[in-house]
């Protein structure tokens, strides 16, 4: 019957192309990659003269300083913290003095406090003393306690402090770790050289988690774009059992944590709840590595990988970078940017990444990548009516509608984005990508998210 | 043939519609329901232009809480005094005087003014622009895409060359649109005798201040110093604050402001004529 065969042409068009059978979630799309810097090894960045280090690099409560202006710190210490459960304190990234403690720019686009540090060019020495510690002899709270107080945050940018989430709730189990080496973002390739260069820190570090979790299987998911990885991860699993590494298709938003939790253990989870409702914790493999550090070095996250990339970079490069080192510091280690015309430097990748309207940025914990595009590259100013192709509902992830959404989101109807499950939304940028009349979906969005997060608290504090 | 077909028809379409009209006759006089005749007076005292401004959603909510007496008949903004002794008359009320409120835009910093740090390139609208704090290095200050002068309903709005929104001041009716649109919560509502203004937002202290706008309030205190009545003006969060129920609205305090941001007394002769006078005319 015709109609049998157009139907199953409609369902199946969003894995044309490049699927080679393996696991992976329904819709998404296929972004260029443009993974230049995979190959260059990770390099030490200069150490910078002055860092800024704000208060406020996590998800929760920012930090009060711990000191003063003119107070003399030293690499690794701890210089703001705050009570509160959801929060993760800040270290100094260098040795020197607190120049100052002022707002300042800040990669999430609004100016928050932070310390502002000169260096004196002392460099700590955190070299391992002795052969990494096994992880099963460790105690859960103390991980969790040295995660803590070592500031550790996911590393793949929405940072969120890594002690709260190995924290579960009581009568909730987790039976599997998920790492996420995914990296579906174009341009980044950090995670992508941690886990070729550093893959025995990977898994010492899942090891490490699932102990602090009591998780009994540990997963590490990766894009088959990245074959080197995946050997260099399977080795250092060697013959453990309850460690798996998952070979999952390249596509966008593949380590997005809920796609990969359908993608890796196919289990699906709610709206509006979270990994652990399915027994599930997801970390980026730079966290785990970051754990490594912490509890065999006892070195707090002062440090991380960063890639440089985008056509308007000379040499796409992935450096270790201080926390708090400015992005124009970052830069010109990688040849600066090139030509004279407007660039887009954004915090992260181009589908998620922030645009930037200074150099003098501070890159932060959750900082993977710098991208600078050459601005004939942005989207254009204008765009054109929505003729409902419905390219974007196909292309989200969340098996939304944002096109629909799009617009209530401009005429900021609240009730009518909620009523939709707007709410849901993992601003991964799909929509906007595949729009054929370029029109600016996820900012609408973003903007009946504000305004209902704004309405949610005018309520909340009426009823008060 | 042709013709029969069309007598046919014409005869039972007007059949059909003769007998439901008769039938709507029959209805309108049967399940008419009842309302009070004042509702009509009184929504035909209103001006009918539904702009909110009472905190009712339109002229007739209004006009049903005008006779239940949950409505003070001199709320109507857009009608005002004339409207308010009109209600009164009609609900008969003694008419209070309508006090009338005006907007005020509470930032001069334009693209002549305010340094910009960045293009921008997404949606071009306040509220779109804000999520990314903007294009202008003033995290406070007038965004400039106009959704103040889009919600105003009376024509009282308008963008200068300069990027930002000028008021009327005699065709502004106190609605209180602009002022919700507004996502930095720039302009505020003020009654008619309030003179003296701070002309500026900014919460950043003054060296920043000064260095991204040249026209912002950095806090130097003069304009406190100068108000002839203590506490008059204060500074609060790097900002003079003018306390309405103290300070003298006259100029004596705006003389040495070096930015020229605390200013008396000019917004009545921004009207509409002035305005358009102020524009340079194009060639043809």
């Amino acid at each position: 019957m015709p109609w049998r065969f157009l139907f199953v042409g409609g369902i199946g068009n969003h894995k044309k192309g490049i699927s080679m059978g393996h696991k992976t979630f329904a819709k998404g799309i296929h972004p260029e990659y443009h993974k230049d810097a995979a190959s260059s090894r990770i390099e030490k960045a200069a150490l910078p003269k002055t860092v800024i280090i704000p208060l406020s690099q996590h998800a929760g409560a920012p930090c009060a300083p711990l000191v003063k202006k003119g107070d003399v710190v030293v690499e690794g210490q701890k210089i703001g913290d705050a009570s509160a459960f959801v929060s993760s304190p800040v270290h100094a990234s260098i040795s020197g003095k607190v120049k100052d403690i002022e707002l300042a720019e800040h990669p999430a686009g609004v100016r928050g406090m932070a310390i502002i540090i000169e260096g004196d060019g002392v460099v700590k020495d955190w070299t391992a003393k002795g052969a990494p510690v096994d992880p099963s002899t460790l105690a859960p709270e103390a991980i969790r306690e040295v995660i803590r107080e070592a500031g550790i945050v996911g590393m793949g940018g929405a940072g969120f402090p890594t002690s709260v989430k190995l924290a579960p709730p009581k009568g909730r189990a987790i039976d599997t770790v998920l790492l996420n080496g995914c990296e579906c973002e174009p341009y980044l390739t950090a995670d992508h050289r941690i886990m070729v260069e550093q893959a025995e820190k990977v898994v010492w570090g899942l090891r490490c988690i699932m102990k602090a979790v009591g998780a009994g299987a540990g997963l590490i998911g990766i894009e088959e774009n990245k074959p080197d990885a995946i050997e260099a991860i399977k080795k250092a699993v060697g013959s453990a059992m309850n460690i798996k590494t998952v070979i999952l298709e390249a596509k966008y938003p593949q380590g997005a944590e809920k796609m990969l939790i359908k993608a890796a253990l196919n289990r699906k989870v709610p709206v509006g709840k979270l990994p652990l409702d399915v027994g599930v914790v997801v970390n980026n493999v730079g966290t785990a590595v970051a754990v490594f550090e912490a509890v065999n070095l006892g070195k707090p996250l002062i440090e991380r990988v960063v890639t440089i990339s985008g056509e308007a970079v000379r040499e796409p490069k992935n450096l270790m970078v201080r926390v708090g080192a400015t992005f124009e510091d970052v830069l010109a280690q990688c040849g600066s940017i090139k030509g004279n015309g407007d660039v887009r430097v954004l915090n992260g990748g181009p589908m998620m990444g922030i645009a930037q309207s200074t150099l003098t940025v501070p890159v932060i914990k959750g900082t993977s990548g710098i991208t600078a595009l050459p601005v004939k590259d942005a989207r254009p100013l204008k765009y054109s009516p929505c003729i409902k192709c419905a390219a974007c509902v196909e292309g989200c992830p969340m098996s939304l509608m944002p096109y629909r959404l799009g617009e209530y989101g401009r005429a900021m109807r609240v009730d009518d984005f909620n009523s939709w499950a707007g709410m849901s939304c993992i601003e991964c940028g799909c929509c906007s990508y595949v729009c054929p009349a370029k029109r600016p979906l996820v900012q609408w969005i973003r903007i009946a998210k504000l305004k209902g997060r704004q309405q949610a608290a005018k309520a909340a504090a009426a009823s008060k | 043939m042709l013709s029969t077909l069309i007598i046919i028809s014409a005869v039972s379409m007007g059949g059909i519609g003769a007998a439901l009209a008769g039938f709507l006759a029959f209805a309108d006089k049967k399940f008419k329901v009842e309302e009070d005749p004042r509702i009509e007076a009184l929504v035909g005292a209103l001006p009918g232009s539904n702009c909110g401004g009472c905190g009712y959603p339109g002229c007739r909510p209004l006009a049903e809480k005008l006779l239940s007496g949950e409505a003070p008949p001199n709320v109507c903004v857009a009608g005002g005094n004339e409207t308010a002794i009109k209600l009164a008359a009609l609900l008969g009320l003694e008419a209070k005087e309508h006090k009338r409120t005006l907007a005020v835009v509470l930032c001069r910093g334009g693209n002549v003014e305010a340094e910009r740090r960045a293009s921008y390139a997404g949606d071009l609208t306040c509220t779109a622009s804000d999520l990314t704090a903007g294009d202008k290095s003033c995290a406070y200050g007038c965004l400039g895409y106009g959704e103040c002068v889009e919600a105003c309903k009376f024509g009282a709005m308008a963008m200068n060359d300069n990027g930002l929104p000028v008021v009327f001041y005699d065709k502004c009716v106190g609605c209180g649109a602009c002022a919700k649109a507004c996502p930095r919560n720039i302009i505020e509502m003020h009654p008619e005798d309030h003179a003296l203004f701070v002309y500026c937002r900014s919460k950043d202290k003054g060296a920043w201040a000064k260095k991204v706008c040249s026209v912002s309030c950095i806090a130097c205190g003069l304009c406190v110093k100068d108000c002839s009545v203590t506490g008059g003006i204060t500074l609060k969060n790097n900002l003079a604050v003018v306390d309405y129920n103290l300070a003298p609205q006259n100029d004596e305090s705006t003389k040495r402001c070096p930015t020229k941001c605390i200013l008396s007394g000019i917004e009545p002769a921004m009207t509409k004529q002035n305005y358009l006078a102020s524009i340079p005319k194009k060639a043809g």
